[in-house]
């Protein structure tokens, strides 16, 4: 959107004549290396999401692994205490409270990493938008200063061929007037083939076997063999 | 595509592909190549290729300023404006002080398709200066 005011400005100020830039060479420039930081960007982002996701996923596992613990340790505290062993009851109530102590950071620490997973997310969007939006404004610039220089080589080479510009409806006179001739041209050629009497009637005449007969073979023979016996 | 290869396969074209016009055509060189193509018959009103890295652009270039009567410029630029979505494949615009029809196309465009805009792109050209020409000198 900035950029579209620039052009905006830059037509309301006059930068009208050829080769008079819209933009200058230097947003080319900037352009470009902002496209290229914003790609690197999303990589180093893509790159990291991937290491929180896969350190979210150990987490997850670890959590699996000491719930399936803390169950089995309270099945052991359960035949202890059946067993009448209350000092050994303790011991595992004792291990089973350092599980869920473990239990508590690892839910914590994968509640830290899928939220910071989500952030990257968002910044890969945001990102991702924001590349988009520059590859917009460059294709701008791009398109703006290529058909400046178009033109002004188009100009160029009407002053250097000496071509008089005529003006547009001269133009169109001009090619009116070709295609007039053509058509013309065309029509009167159709009429000739279609108004040709002596050729039907030279076809008649020649399927009724009357008129000039055409040579052929055997009736050049017939001539040559005439001469010969002359 | 580069306009050198655009120049050669417009060349090897069927007449099938160039809806029945020859194409006469001529690299003007410079800073940014431009293709010059003329169609037999409209050596007046040209088409003019040029290219950048997302885009095949096609101008032709209509009138100048000059030309318009001073009267008549608002009249003749709101038609512009009521004509560009019926005018196919081309709008209108103006370059410098020129008056002009463009098409755009994607650098994946086959051959076939850069002809038929070419050719519908001449066709919308000698077009609008006829209905235009009102408003004109």
């Amino acid at each position: 959107m900035g950029l579209l005011k620039k052009i905006f400005t830059a037509i309301r100020g006059g930068a009208t004549e050829a080769g008079e830039a819209f933009v200058d060479a230097n947003s080319i420039r900037i352009l470009e290396q902002e496209i290229k930081d914003a790609d690197g960007h999303i990589h180093k982002a893509k790159q990291d999401l991937t290491t929180v996701i896969a350190k979210e996923m150990a987490a997850s596992r670890e959590i699996e692994e000491i719930k399936t613990k803390v169950n089995e340790y309270e099945g052991y505290a359960i035949s202890a205490l059946n067993k009448g062993d209350e000092a050994l009851a303790i011991e595992i109530a004792d291990k089973i409270a350092n599980l869920e102590s473990d239990l508590g950071q690892q839910q914590e620490a994968q509640s830290s990493f899928s939220a910071h997973a989500n952030r990257l997310r968002e910044l890969v969007k945001k990102t991702e938008r924001t590349l988009a939006e520059y590859k917009r404004q460059l294709t701008m610039v791009k398109t703006t200063d290529s058909v400046q220089k178009a033109t002004s080589a188009i100009s160029d080479s009407f002053s250097n061929s000496n071509s008089k510009i005529m003006s547009a409806t001269e133009s169109l006179e001009r090619i009116k007037t070709k295609q007039r001739e053509f058509d013309d041209r065309l029509k009167a050629a159709e009429t000739l083939d279609n108004e040709s009497p002596d050729t039907s009637l030279d076809t008649k005449m020649k399927e009724a076997g009357i008129g000039p007969q055409t040579s052929s073979a055997s009736s050049v023979l017939d001539r040559i063999k005439a001469k010969k016996g002359a | 595509m580069k306009i050198k290869q655009i120049a050669e396969q417009l060349d090897k074209l069927s007449v099938e592909s160039r809806e029945g016009y020859d194409f006469e055509n001529q690299i003007i060189p410079g800073e940014e190549e431009v293709l010059q193509i003329i169609l037999v018959g409209r050596e007046e009103i040209p088409v003019y290729l040029t290219q950048t890295d997302t885009q095949i652009l096609c101008i032709s270039y209509l009138w100048g300023e000059n030309e318009i009567k001073p009267e008549s410029k608002g009249e003749l630029i709101e038609m512009m404006l009521d004509m560009n979505i019926p005018m196919p494949l081309s709008s209108f615009a103006r370059i410098g002080d020129q008056y002009a029809v463009f098409g755009a196309l994607s650098t994946n465009s086959s051959i076939e398709d850069i002809a038929h805009e070419i050719v519908t792109l001449s066709d919308n050209s000698l077009e609008a200066i006829d209905v235009m020409s009102e408003f004109l000198k």
